[in-house]
């Protein structure tokens, strides 16, 4: 709440956000990771160049030298131009289904937590348990009966899965925003039910909104990776997944090759170890009881 | 707890089981032609061989009533499921799906209810610590720096190990538990063999669920902190120990146990990835064959138990939660 403000139309939206955010020192740190990952991904290609994708271009399993800094795979491809190609269409799975998933989830989230009723009861009872069955399980059947050609069908089918989560905790929210002060101002002034819950609502649900998306990424990518290490991902695309589906699947680690699989390993711990980050700090600013003890 | 309660919580047990069980009936049905003939052609367009397929082929209409009419062969199918009979595997014919799952069962079983319990107990109280006031500050500075291990995936974990502690080091069996069964050990050394092989695989789940754990009964904690009746167990000058298991963690651990529960419901899924990674025995490297082999037969087995076993957890959990916290009154409701 800013000073002044009425409490009856105080909110808590970009304003709080704008002032703690950037002093959060794991924000800071989470963000470099990621934005750096997406660096690699953009500029590599242009600086390494394609010529080692082709297989058999830069001789077959040599470990990292000055030619090649990661080495190279059994097909003679090079693993450091293979990771850079690889890093764009990794994140572009990631964006999309957390997107999907986090779209379905903020509006039956608001719907859910808003309207009640019936649309309630059934919304919440579906997410409750959609969220106890463990999801890459259903994933594995669905790709298996689907056979996912592309990166962006397996990002759908991986976003379609991924609204529960989202729904639970936006409805969370909703719900104790439905009974403030600026939402019976705005029915009363004769907003309908749709202009309250995404004119009023959501814009205060904002920071939850991003936190919710950004472990939805976070999650589409453990689950897209998963897929294609057992070997149930579209194989046309080169993905940080791909080269490790690729590394398992012809004994990388039995044959010691930690080049191999090694770079796509790291690539992964810092991304998901970044995404990590920004998601505690936006939790923290979520949740002003946590930032409280955090302080202590 | 009114009888009405517990009718209302059996039908909805019910309703999902038989919402499986008809998903089932639809897939099977989206292809065109006689379903199972069906999968026996691509499986053998797809270059693998399908022993006595005829013979599954009349077995499986004769189990599932194909030449009968429409709604009778729902009603069959729905009865044999609800009777966990699955008819023969495609690719294993004529051992039934029954026999594969049971065999691989308690692999998955003994795997997970052992780390799924160790994550659930080390990652509680660690969060619980996380939150606590008193907590060293050694603690405080290396338990986040330890959920950032456990936000890296499990599976990743799991390659992490195999290669440092299997290949590495040689300390443990790089090909999980397969090798048991024919190395034909009695007594204590089988026992031990399977500890051995078990170990990483279960470290890596343990690593990779801990994160999850301490992030919820931080908040959790979190929630009780500050409350009066914290604040008049230290005016009694009660011991600081007493206060943070008696009084914050019990009254903070209820959501958890409930997480536990569903988390116990879902283990008979397998973690796969795992279990492939480390050619452990179990329900989800099963499954992972069953999909390569097309064996569609195992994989309804399969999602259909896990579907079970889902339910049954929500249906104990409703029933127990208001022996558990008194507070909890669904009579009205």
């Amino acid at each position: 709440m800013t000073r002044g403000e009425h409490p009856w139309t105080a909110r808590r939206g970009w304003g709080a956000a704008r002032r703690v955010l950037p002093r959060d020192s794991r924000l800071r740190t989470g963000v470099a990771i990621v934005v750096g990952l997406l660096v690699l991904g953009s500029v590599g290609p242009s600086l390494v160049g394609p010529a080692g994708l082709s297989l058999g271009a830069a001789g077959y399993s040599q470990p990292p030298s000055a030619a090649h800094p990661f080495g190279t795979d059994p097909t003679g491809r090079d693993v450091l131009t293979l990771l850079v190609y690889g890093t764009i269409p990794t994140l572009t799975i990631g964006v999309l289904a957390g997107g999907i998933g986090t779209g379905i989830g903020v509006i039956l989230g608001l719907l859910s937590g808003y309207v009640r009723g019936p649309v309630d009861t059934v919304i919440k009872g579906v997410a409750d348990v959609a969220v106890t069955i463990p999801t890459l399980m259903i994933l594995v059947v669905l790709t298996a009966l689907v056979k996912t050609q592309s990166i962006a069908l397996m990002a759908i089918i991986i976003g379609l899965l991924a609204w529960p989560y989202s729904a639970r905790a936006i409805r969370a929210q909703t719900l104790t925003l439905r009974e403030r002060g600026f939402v019976t101002i705005a029915v009363l002034s004769g907003r309908n039910a749709f202009e309250v819950m995404f004119l009023e609502i959501l814009p205060n649900l904002l920071p939850y909104v991003m936190a919710s998306l950004v472990g939805a990424v976070s999650g589409a990518i453990v689950a897209a990776v998963g897929l294609q290490l057992l070997g149930l991902g579209p194989i046309t695309t080169p993905t940080i997944g791909l080269m490790l589906q690729y590394a398992f699947q012809y004994g990388a680690v039995t044959r010691g090759m930690w080049w191999w699989w090694g770079p796509p390993t790291l690539f992964l711990v810092l991304l998901f170890g970044g995404l990590f980050l920004i998601s505690v700090a936006l939790d923290a600013f979520s949740n002003p009881r946590l930032r409280r003890v955090e302080a202590a | 707890m009114s009888a009405s309660y517990v009718f209302r919580r059996l039908t909805v047990f019910v309703v999902i089981v038989w919402a499986a069980a008809s998903i089932n009936f639809v897939i099977l049905r989206l292809a065109p032609g006689d379903p199972v003939a069906g999968i026996l052609v691509r499986i053998e367009q797809q270059g693998g061989s399908v022993v006595g397929s005829d013979e599954i082929i009349r077995s499986y209409r004769a189990t599932f009533g194909l030449d009968e009419p429409f709604v009778v062969q729902y009603a069959k199918f729905v009865a044999n499921f609800a009777r966990f009979d699955f008819g023969p595997s495609l690719s294993n014919y004529p051992t039934p799906v029954n026999a594969i799952i049971g065999a691989a069962l308690p692999w998955t079983i003994g795997l997970l209810t052992v780390s799924t319990m160790i994550a659930f107990g080390l990652g509680t109280f660690l969060g619980a610590l996380l939150a606590w006031r008193g907590t060293p500050a050694i603690l405080r500075t290396t338990l986040p720096l330890l959920m950032l291990v456990a936000a890296v995936p499990y599976y990743l974990l799991a390659i992490l190990l195999l290669a440092v502690f299997a290949f590495g080091l040689h300390l443990f069996p790089a090909a999980g538990t397969a090798p048991i069964g024919g190395l034909g050990a009695t007594g204590l050394t089988r026992v031990g063999e399977i500890l051995r092989s078990s170990f990483l695989p279960a470290v890596s789940l343990i690593l990779g669920g801990l994160g999850g754990w301490m992030l919820g009964m931080r908040g959790l904690m979190v929630g009780v902190l500050g409350s009066d009746y914290l604040m008049l167990a230290e005016a009694k000058g009660l011991s600081t120990r007493r206060i943070l298991f008696r009084y914050a963690i019990r009254n903070a651990i209820l959501p958890q146990i409930t997480v536990l529960a569903l988390a116990l419901g879902s283990i008979v899924s397998g973690a796969v990835l795992v279990e492939v990674i480390f050619s452990y025995p179990g329900l989800g490297s099963t499954l992972y064959q069953a999909i390569q082999n097309n064996d569609y037969t195992l994989i309804q087995g399969i999602t259909f138990l896990l579907v079970v076993a889902v339910g049954v957890a929500i249906l104990i959990l409703d029933l127990a939660y208001p022996l558990l916290d008194p507070r909890i009154r669904y009579d009205q409701g």
